[in-house]
C-alpha cells in the first residue's frame, strides 16, 4: 500500500504529463505501423529486380482479370429473373438459371413435390458426418449415429412407410446420389484397402498372392470400365431372374476401385514404420491383430493421411462418372437441366454451380485433414 | 545346476548363403547372468533375437522353459510372454504415453486388469527412477530415460528371461550410467538375463559367465574374472586387447 502512494502523482504538472504520455505513445505506434508497412512492402514485393518484375506482372494481371470477373459475376448478372431473356439483355452470368433449375440440378428426378425428403435426409446425413469427424465421438457412439442415420435416411429417400410414397432408388439423383455414393465407397473402401495393404505384405504366399492381383488388376483399368463392367457385364454372368440394382452396382464398383488405390497409400505407411517398431510389438508377445491394431495402423495411418485424403477426394469428384451407365449425380444433372432449349446458353453457370458445391465439399475434406494432422501429431513432436 | 531357461543345441542360421550362427549350443541356468560379446558381425545379437524368434533359426533347438520354439504361433507367442527385451535403440511407442507403453502389453497379452496393470506399471517407474514421466510420450524424454522405460516395459510383463541387445549402445555417453545402474540393480535381484553388450566393466560387475563369439560361433565361454585376465584363446586376446587397449 505505502509503495502505491509514493508513486502516485503529487503535482500538477506531473498529472499532466502522466495524461500526455499515451497519445504521445500513440503518435509513435502510427508512425510505426505505417513505417512497418512500407517496410514490408520492401521486403515482400520490391526486395530484388525479378521480385519488383514479379510483382509489378503480378499487379498487371489482377488489374486486367479481377474487374471484368467482377463485372460478370456480380455487377451485370441477373439473380431472380425467371425470364432467359432477362439474362441475355444483361449481359452477365445467369444466376437465374441456378435459381430456376436448382432443384432438378440438386435432386435429379426426384418427385417434385417429395423434394423435403431427400433435402432432409442430406441435411442427416451431412450432420452425422459432420459429427463423425469430432474426436469425441470416436468410440461406441459414432455407431449409434450411424445406426440412427442411416435407416433414417434410407427411410426418407426410400419411403413406403409411414404414409411416405415409394421413391424407387433409379430416381433418385442430384447431391444426395453424388454423397451416398461417395461417403459409402470410401467408407466401405478403407477397411478392404487396409486388410489389402496388410495382405500384400503378408508372409502367406496365397493371401500375398491374392492381395497384389487384385490391387494390380483394379489399379491398371480406368474406373470407367470398371464401371461398365459392373452394370453390363456382371448381369451376364447372374443366373435368369435374378438382378442387383444399378446403384447397388456403381456403387461396389466405386468402392472395389478406390480400395485399391487406398490400398497402395496405407501400404505406404506400413513400410514407413521402422522395423523396431513391429518388432518391440512381437518381443511383448502380442498377437498379430493385436500388434496390427494397437502398435502398427495408429501409427502407420497417421502416416499417410495426405495421400489417403487426396484419394477420398479424387472418389468424391470420380462418382460424376456414373453418368456413363446412367445414373443422375450431380453432375449429370447440371447438365440435363441444360436440355432445356430456353436455356441452353448457360452451360458456364451450370457448370460453375456444380463446380462451387463440389469444392465445398473436397475444401473441407482437405481442411478437416491437417487439423487432423495437428491433432493426431501433437503428442510427437520431438 | 537346475534345469536350464534357455538351451541352445548346435543351432545353425543362415541369411541366403551366408551362414551367421554356425553350431551354437548354450545353456542359460534360472537367476544367471551372461554377457555375450564379441567383434561386430559375430552374430552375437542374432543369438539372442533368435531366442524369442524374432529370427528364425534353420537348423538345431532352441528350447525356453523347456518349450521348445517351432513355426507353431501359439507357441511362439506363449514364449515372448515370458521373454522380456530391451533393444538397442528403444523402440517404445511413440504415439503412446509412457504409461500406456507399460500397460498395453500385459492389458491386452496377461489379460491383467487395467487398474492393477497401471499400478504395476508405476511400481516399475518408480524402479527405474522416472514415474514422473508417466503421462509424457516418448519423444519427450531423453535417451537414456527412453532406454529405462523400455527396461520398465518389458519388466512389467513379469518375465523370467530378460534379453538385452546392447541396450547402451545408442545412448549418449552421459546416459549410459543410469541404465546400467537400473541394469545392475536387476541383476542384483536374480533376474536371469543375457545381454549382448560392449560395457566389460558392467560384465565384470554382474556377469557369472563371458560369452566370446567371432564369426557366428562360440570361441570362449569363461567367468569373467578368467576371461579377462587370461583368455585362453588368440581371438579373445586381440578383441580384449582393441576394447581395453586405449
Amino acid at each position: 500500500m505505502s509503495d502505491n502512494a509514493s508513486h502516485a502523482p503529487k503535482t500538477a504538472s506531473e498529472i499532466a504529463s502522466h495524461v500526455e504520455e499515451p497519445s504521445q505513445a500513440e503518435l509513435h505506434t502510427h508512425r510505426r505501423n505505417a513505417f512497418a508497412a512500407l517496410g514490408w512492402a520492401r521486403e515482400n514485393l520490391f526486395s530484388s529486380i525479378p521480385n519488383t518484375i514479379l510483382t509489378i506482372l503480378s499487379v498487371t494481371l489482377l488489374v486486367w482479370a479481377v474487374p471484368p470477373l467482377l463485372d460478370w459475376m456480380l455487377l451485370k448478372a441477373t439473380f431472380l429473373s425467371e425470364d432467359p431473356a432477362a439474362c441475355r439483355e444483361a449481359g452477365g452470368a445467369c444466376w437465374s438459371f441456378v435459381t430456376v433449375k436448382h432443384r432438378f440440378i440438386l435432386f435429379g428426378l426426384y418427385p417434385y413435390d417429395e423434394h423435403w425428403r431427400p433435402l432432409l435426409a442430406m441435411g442427416l446425413f451431412i450432420a452425422a458426418l459432420a459429427v463423425s469427424c469430432d474426436s469425441r465421438f470416436w468410440n461406441k457412439r459414432i455407431l449409434y449415429v450411424w445406426a440412427l442415420a442411416l435407416p433414417l435416411c434410407g427411410l426418407l429417400m426410400w419411403g413406403g412407410w409411414f404414409g411416405l410414397t415409394f421413391v424407387p432408388n433409379d430416381k433418385w439423383g442430384g447431391l444426395p446420389l453424388t454423397l451416398i455414393l461417395a461417403t459409402l465407397g470410401i467408407v466401405l473402401a478403407f477397411p478392404l484397402s487396409v486388410l489389402l495393404a496388410l495382405g500384400r505384405r503378408s508372409d502367406m504366399p496365397a493371401i500375398r498372392a491374392i492381395c497384389v492381383g487384385y490391387i494390380e488388376t483394379v489399379r491398371g483399368v480406368p474406373l470407367v470400365s470398371v464401371l461398365f463392367m459392373a452394370s453390363i457385364m456382371f448381369p451376364l454372368f447372374l443366373p435368369e431372374g435374378v438382378t442387383i440394382d444399378k446403384l447397388l452396382r456403381a456403387q461396389l464398383g466405386i468402392m472395389l476401385f478406390t480400395a485399391a488405390y487406398l490400398a497402395e497409400a496405407v501400404r505406404g505407411g506400413l513400410q514407413a514404420l521402422p522395423k523396431g517398431q513391429y518388432e518391440a510389438a512381437d518381443a511383448l508377445g502380442l498377437s498379430y491383430w493385436q500388434k496390427t491394431r494397437l502398435i502398427i495402423l495408429p501409427q502407420a495411418l497417421r502416416l499417410v493421411i495426405p495421400p489417403i485424403v487426396n484419394q477420398f477426394i479424387s472418389c468424391f469428384k470420380d462418382t460424376s462418372l456414373v453418368i456413363i451407365i446412367g445414373l443422375y449425380d450431380l453432375l449429370t444433372t447440371a447438365k440435363t437441366a441444360l436440355a432445356d432449349p430456353s436455356w441452353r446458353a448457360f452451360y458456364v453457370e451450370s457448370y460453375v454451380f456444380a463446380a462451387l458445391i463440389y469444392f465445398l465439399f473436397c475444401f473441407f475434406m482437405s481442411r478437416y485433414s491437417q487439423y487432423l494432422e495437428r491433432r493426431l501429431n501433437a503428442g510427437l513432436k520431438r | 545346476m537346475s534345469e536350464p531357461i534357455i538351451l541352445l543345441d548346435k543351432v545353425n542360421k543362415w541369411y541366403g548363403a551366408f551362414h551367421v550362427l554356425k553350431d551354437v549350443s548354450m545353456s542359460v541356468g534360472k537367476g544367471e547372468k551372461v554377457v555375450v560379446c564379441g567383434p561386430s558381425g559375430s552374430g552375437k545379437s542374432t543369438v539372442i533375437r533368435c531366442i524369442n524368434r524374432l529370427e528364425e533359426h534353420q537348423k538345431g533347438r532352441i528350447l525356453v522353459n523347456g518349450v521348445e520354439l517351432t513355426g507353431d504361433v501359439k507357441q511362439i507367442e506363449r514364449i515372448r510372454k515370458d521373454v522380456g527385451m530391451v533393444f538397442q535403440s528403444f523402440n517404445l511407442f511413440p504415439h503412446l504415453t509412457v504409461l500406456e507403453n507399460l500397460t498395453l502389453a500385459p492389458n491386452w497379452v496377461r489379460n491383467t486388469p487395467m487398474k492393477e496393470a497401471t499400478e504395476t506399471a508405476m511400481h516399475y517407474l518408480e524402479r527405474v527412477r522416472i514415474p514422473e514421466q508417466a503421462n509424457k510420450y516418448p519423444g519427450q524424454l531423453s535417451g537414456g530415460q527412453q532406454q529405462r522405460v523400455a527396461i520398465a516395459r518389458a519388466l512389467c510383463m513379469k518375465p523370467e528371461v530378460m534379453l538385452f541387445d546392447e541396450p547402451t549402445s545408442a545412448l549418449d555417453p552421459e546416459m549410459i550410467k543410469e541404465v546400467l545402474d537400473v541394469m545392475v540393480g536387476l541383476a542384483h535381484e536374480g533376474m536371469t538375463m543375457v545381454c549382448v553388450t560392449h560395457e566389460m566393466g558392467f560384465a565384470r560387475t554382474v556377469a557369472d559367465r563371458m560369452v566370446f563369439m567371432a564369426e557366428g560361433q562360440i570361441v570362449e565361454t569363461a567367468p569373467p574374472a578368467e576371461f579377462f585376465a587370461a583368455p585362453k584363446t588368440e581371438r579373445a586376446r586381440q578383441f580384449l586387447g582393441q576394447i581395453l587397449g586405449h
